[in-house]
């Protein structure tokens, strides 16, 4: 494109109105990213707003949150959403790098063609059901296992989180890994690395960015997840005071929104708390988003400029 | 003392075997868990008649219909909408402000939550274009949900067809849209496929983006327009396995077990046709 000669302007007079046509909505559709997020964002603060001149920002902060006498302490929700992304994401990473190094490294291709799907599966299972399977099978588990006085804990909530952000973690990582050049995999074998040294020193730095993309999209997946939050953590609002809280039942932001926005009535102060609430949602997401977007950028121009 | 490279690697491989092992070998159990115990219950009556009984006997037919029509609904508004903005950004889009603000929406759009849609969805569709709780409202919310998932992995295929394709289409005198139309598409399309499959996948299985634009805890008949509610199975599952005291549990059962088949066979079919292209593919 860096040069246009006159023939192929010559040419260009033959593209079609048809081809014009298509070619502007492709434009078109390629902005409606845009255009939606910030569609979402106004009808977020329509809704969500007018809960600040309803009820006073002093008693939002507050650390009680039970809506029927008209208390609307955020603070017990926000740390149900911060502990239990933060545990899922802290235990999926390194087992969703570690499996997608496996599928993608060490077994023959033979069991690749099977096990890739089967990870993409388990993304696919939808959260009611996993959620499910939770109340019936985990919970049950997790409370005679650890002795404790129900299984609808924080810790159900992470464990299952964790394992529902994995697909996305691995099959992200693994493209990743498949689409480093396989010179880059010569060379460093060439050069007498093991198998394991090219895969940490030169495979997974080279594919760096793709990682830290996959471990955004799975914060993004955690943070927001809602029906097996809500199934399986208990739903209390509290705030934990010592690390073993964890082992007692939480709430978080999100479920808060499910269970509740089907009960209030339109307009009223509990209608616009709970859309305050999914802008404060919207918020963290975005700037959890942006902030990994910034590094994503930056390693990319790294990358390219280590190529050229 | 240092381990030896061969003894490091060992390690290293057994760790991430074991790793893999707790990651994969649940799936396998959860999904037979289901099927052995929800088996029992799937008949031609589950499948094909209405509840009874305060949804303790009978079939799942309208949340069967209901998932199937959002399911249509959700690709109906994605699948355009996604694959032309795919199309931009791997083809047409320049290296500049707008292009990365374009990127930015994106991976913001899949960040939401999905109850955030949810929202999102109740202000716009449900309540200020009075669209009410419908299908109409809760296909378009988990239309735009989708988005993100079919835009990035469709472009992700796009951008994998080598640049010399697309030189060599040129050099034979064609103009930008027939190279995407008749070369850099057609290789691409295993993994646009896939990606469509997979988003639209995720959407059916959702519940929360429905919760308040496009389902009823119980509808004594099937919808006859898009601008009725419906009943759909990931939020029935909900209903009888939380909010129904005394509900047989066989039927709780067999309902998650309809709507894992529903998945899962949308997921075999993506694996497949991506198998399927795959082997054909020259590069």
């Amino acid at each position: 494109m860096a040069t246009i000669v006159p023939e192929s302007r010559s040419k260009r007079r033959q593209v079609s109105l048809a081809e014009v046509l298509i070619e502007r909505a492709i434009q078109v559709t390629g902005l409606s990213a845009v255009l939606l997020v910030i569609l979402i964002f106004v009808f977020l603060i329509r809704e969500g707003v007018p809960a600040f001149f309803q009820v006073p920002i002093s008693s939002l902060l507050m650390t009680r949150w039970y809506p029927i006498e008209d208390y609307y302490g955020l603070l017990p929700l926000i740390a149900g959403s911060v502990i239990i992304t933060g545990g899922a994401a802290i235990i999926s990473l390194p087992l969703g790098i570690a499996t997608a190094i496996f599928i993608a490294e060490i077994v023959p291709d033979g069991a690749r063609e099977i096990l890739k799907p089967l990870v993409e599966v388990l993304a696919g299972i939808p959260s009611v059901v996993i959620g499910f399977m939770g109340m019936l099978v985990i919970t049950p588990l997790f409370r005679t296992a650890l002795n404790i006085p129900t299984g609808l804990t924080a810790f159900t909530g992470m464990v299952l989180l964790a394992w529902m952000v994995l697909p996305t973690v691995v099959s992200v990582v693994e493209d990743v890994l498949d689409t480093v050049p396989k010179t880059y995999r010569d060379a460093g074998l060439a050069l007498g690395l093991t198998h394991w040294q090219t895969i940490w020193r030169i495979i997974l730095p080279a594919g760096k960015s793709g990682i830290l993309t996959a471990f955004m999209l799975g914060i993004g997946r955690a943070i927001g997840e809602t029906m097996t939050v809500m199934m399986v953590t208990g739903n209390a609002p509290r705030i934990p005071k010592s690390p073993l809280d964890i082992f007692m039942p939480i709430r978080t932001m999100t479920a808060t929104i499910a269970a509740e926005m089907g009960e209030v009535a339109q307009g009223s102060a509990h209608y616009h708390v709970l859309f305050a609430v999914g802008l404060a949602l919207f918020v963290i997401t975005f700037a959890v988003n942006l902030a990994a977007a910034a590094v994503v950028f930056r390693s990319t121009k790294r990358a390219e400029r280590m190529l050229s | 003392m240092r381990l030896s490279r061969q003894m490091s690697q060992r390690i290293a491989f057994g760790l991430i075997t074991l790793a893999a092992v707790v990651v994969i070998l649940p799936i396998l159990y959860i999904i037979g868990y289901v099927v052995v115990q929800g088996a029992g219950a799937i008949t031609w009556t589950f499948l094909t008649e209405m509840p009874r009984d305060g949804m303790k006997a009978g079939g799942l037919l309208p949340a069967i219909l209901g998932t199937l029509l959002l399911t249509v609904g959700t690709a109906v508004i994605a699948v355009p909408i996604g694959v032309g903005g795919a199309i931009y950004l791997s083809e047409y889009a320049k290296d500049n402000a707008g292009t990365r603000a374009i990127r930015i929406a994106i991976i913001n759009l899949a960040g939401i939550p999905s109850v955030v849609y949810g929202l999102f969805g109740l202000g716009l569709f449900v309540i200020f274009l009075n669209f009410g709780t419908s299908i109409l409202a809760g296909s378009l919310t988990l239309g735009i949900m989708t988005l993100p998932v079919i835009i990035s992995t469709a472009e992700e295929a796009l951008r994998a067809v080598p640049q010399s394709f697309r030189l060599v289409s040129t050099s034979l005198g064609g103009t930008r849209w027939q190279t995407i139309r008749r070369v850099v598409l057609p290789q691409a399309l295993p993994g646009v496929i896939t990606g469509i499959i997979l988003g639209i996948e995720r959407a059916a299985g959702e519940t929360a983006p429905i919760l308040f634009t496009a389902v009823a805890f119980f509808l004594p008949q099937l919808p006859s327009s898009v601008f009725d509610q419906t009943m759909a199975l990931p939020y029935h599952l909900y209903v009888i396995s939380t909010q129904v005291p005394g509900m047989p549990i066989h039927i709780q059962y067999g309902t998650a077990l309809v709507l894992l088949l529903f998945i899962l066979s949308m997921n075999l079919l993506a694996t497949l046709i991506r198998r399927h292209y795959r082997k054909q593919r020259v590069w």
